[in-house]
């Protein structure tokens, strides 16, 4: 049975796979390719945080930062005159202890505490990008000149760059759908729902969160060297905690703890604000409005909630069409 | 050695702001236990209130002081209105009322850029403290000798009220332990708004009387936020002693760190957060919360 929940979940990764892989072909131009480009990766980047907020329960208001430091660490070493592997191994590497010494700090608390010291750190990683500027350029940013062509494949353009980003797509979603079903992320919803009885059958829970962290801000540095590539230009805006909100908007909105969840999040975001942003200024109005509007109302995120009014929707229509039948029965309950 | 004693001033007067932005901020959080994400927008937004009664209208301004009243009315008026519409609704539910907080802090600054546009506003100093104070061969800028006052009198009235009058005591019972204070007859909700609102005020008094110094700037509530979040994780939450020593320490590294190493400096406000973290997670001043 195991297997063949496996084997679906690969049939379901393939058709989505094929499905995204003809997205150039139906798209009209280019300026949709890379809005489709830019989805991918913000949905790596909220799979990533969705790690944390949906199956550790600790919410992150500084990812922004580790997702810059990848960026940064990219830049600069570019800027440098390194060659592209050697920054994109090294910056991921760079990216990983950062998350690391993040983990270290802000998982000797949960809950709000939790909140603070990453946004505290989220807020300090900014202020390095924006004031150390023999290193980053402060507010004028950093220019990538290129664009790297892994295997001799160029990704100059808006539709190899799609590929590009799809296949790191599909390996994040394989790698969250292994990673959530695997005994480590079984154990780390425990640490989610019952830390003290883990604790009591011998888990550790602070290592199970650690190494979520961990993984976490794997998956946020590929999104952020993947973003650094697509823009070709990094700047401290990238980091600031609007940037963090954003993609916790993503995870929420489509629901933290389903894998569907943050990439619907991520598309509902990531479209609205292009379409927002061409007609009016107000993006970070909606953003706050979209934020309260989903918290009271749908708490629990669009994909679960959206399952939730489709079961009792399709349960009222199956009440309807039985209802004769069910007249004179008593309910067991 | 004038340098030194300035920027030794200079650090007082940042940290009796920080005092003014944080206490609100500590209280809140310890009888609510969230984190008031508005509460740099709360600041900001007495700022430009402030602002703009003292500079008035076509000539009819208000002066200064009275201004930074009104604003701080109006600021407390909006976080009573924002706890009893928005928090109240998600009550118990601190990760929902965290993140509500953090949108209205974007609604708020958004609204901020669109009233009053991008450009900074600079605040005159108010003409009575213009100046600077001579002490034999020193000299002191009165007005931040002034700031230092007012933060410390706040503080003493603040202490008074929590540790004198009936009120005090209840919200004391309130930080302490919500359910038992409930239990006694204490209206622990009314509690909440008058303490978010007082918060709010304090902030928003803050960001006003900080004006001549800082200025007002579409971000300063996110260059404030993070100053407060980092006083009270150094302080200890609910402690009013803990956010004035805080408040102080954070005021003398960021001012320090600004002049000696001026790109390191908002990185140096980490050092004490990571020594305390490691050290003292509740904070100098702090005890476990439950």
């Amino acid at each position: 049975m195991m297997r063949s929940a496996t084997r679906m979940r690969s049939w379901r990764l393939l058709a989505l796979g094929l499905a995204l892989a003809g997205i150039p072909y139906g798209l009209p131009g280019s300026y949709y390719v890379n809005v489709a480009s830019q989805i991918l990766l913000y949905a790596i980047f909220a799979l990533g945080l969705s790690v944390l907020v949906g199956y550790a329960g600790l919410v992150s208001l500084g990812h922004a930062g580790l997702f810059g430091l990848a960026c940064y660490g990219v830049a600069y070493l570019l800027a440098a005159g390194h060659g592209h592997s050697i920054a994109i191994v090294t910056s991921l590497a760079i990216a990983i202890l950062g998350t690391a010494v993040f983990a270290a700090l802000s998982l000797r608390t949960t809950g709000i505490g939790f909140i603070m010291i990453t946004l505290a750190l989220g807020e300090i990683l900014w202020g390095l990008a924006y004031r150390w500027i023999s290193i980053t350029n402060g507010d004028n940013g950093i220019n990538v000149a290129s664009r790297p062509s892994p295997f001799g494949l160029s990704l100059a353009s808006a539709g190899q760059f799609y590929y590009a980003t799809l296949l790191m797509f599909l390996l994040a979603v394989a790698a969250v759908s292994m990673f959530v079903h695997s005994p480590l992320g079984a154990a780390l919803r425990g640490t989610r729902d019952q830390p003290r009885r883990m604790n009591a059958l011998g888990y550790h829970v602070w290592m199970i969160r650690f190494w979520a962290c961990l993984f976490s801000g794997l998956l946020t540095a590929i999104a952020g060297i993947l973003f650094v590539y697509y823009n070709q230009f990094i700047s401290p805006q990238t980091l600031a905690l609007t940037s963090s909100a954003e993609v916790l908007l993503m995870v929420i909105s489509g629901g933290a703890s389903t894998l569907l969840g943050p990439i619907v999040g991520a598309a509902l975001v990531v479209t609205v604000k292009n379409v927002v942003s061409a007609y009016i200024e107000r993006w970070n109005f909606m953003l706050g409005a979209i934020f309260v509007a989903i918290v009271l109302l749908m708490p629990e995120g669009l994909v679960p909630g959206t399952a939730r009014l489709w079961r009792s929707a399709a349960r009222a229509l199956r009440g309807r069409s039985d209802l004769p039948a069910a007249v004179g029965r008593t309910d067991p309950q | 050695m004038t340098f030194w004693l300035l920027l030794a001033v200079n650090s007082i007067t940042f940290g009796g702001l920080l005092f003014l932005l944080s206490a609100g901020f500590s209280l809140i959080f310890g009888l609510m236990r969230i984190p008031n994400l508005t509460h740099g927008s709360l600041f900001m937004l007495g700022a430009y209130f402030g602002a703009s009664l003292a500079l008035g209208y076509r000539g009819a301004a208000i002066n200064f002081w009275v201004a930074a009243v009104v604003g701080a009315l109006l600021v407390a008026a909006v976080g009573a209105l924002i706890e009893r519409l928005l928090l109240r609704r998600l009550l118990g539910e601190q990760l929902a009322q965290v993140l509500v907080t953090l949108g209205i802090s974007f609604m708020i600054a958004d609204l901020c850029l669109m009233g009053w546009g991008g450009d900074p506003i600079s605040v005159a100093t108010p003409p009575e403290f213009e100046g600077f104070a001579r002490i034999g061969s020193l000299v002191f800028p009165i007005y931040r000798l002034v700031i230092i006052l007012v933060a410390v009198a706040v503080a003493i009235a603040l202490w008074l009220m929590l540790d004198r009058t009936r009120l005090g005591a209840m919200i004391r019972a309130g930080v302490d332990d919500p359910e038992m204070a409930r239990v006694v007859g204490i209206r622990v909700s009314r509690l909440f708004t008058i303490v978010f609102a007082l918060g709010a005020g304090l902030a928003g008094f803050a960001g006003m009387i900080g004006s001549p110094i800082l200025s007002v700037y579409p971000g300063l509530d996110t260059d404030m936020l993070p100053l407060a979040l980092v006083v009270v994780i150094l302080g200890g939450t609910g402690s009013l002693l803990g956010s004035f020593v805080g408040s102080m320490i954070i005021g003398v590294i960021y001012n320090f760190g600004q002049a000696l190493l001026p790109e390191l400096a908002y990185f140096i406000l980490f050092l004490p957060m990571l020594l305390v973290l490691v050290l003292r997670p509740q904070g100098l001043f702090g005890r476990q919360l439950p």
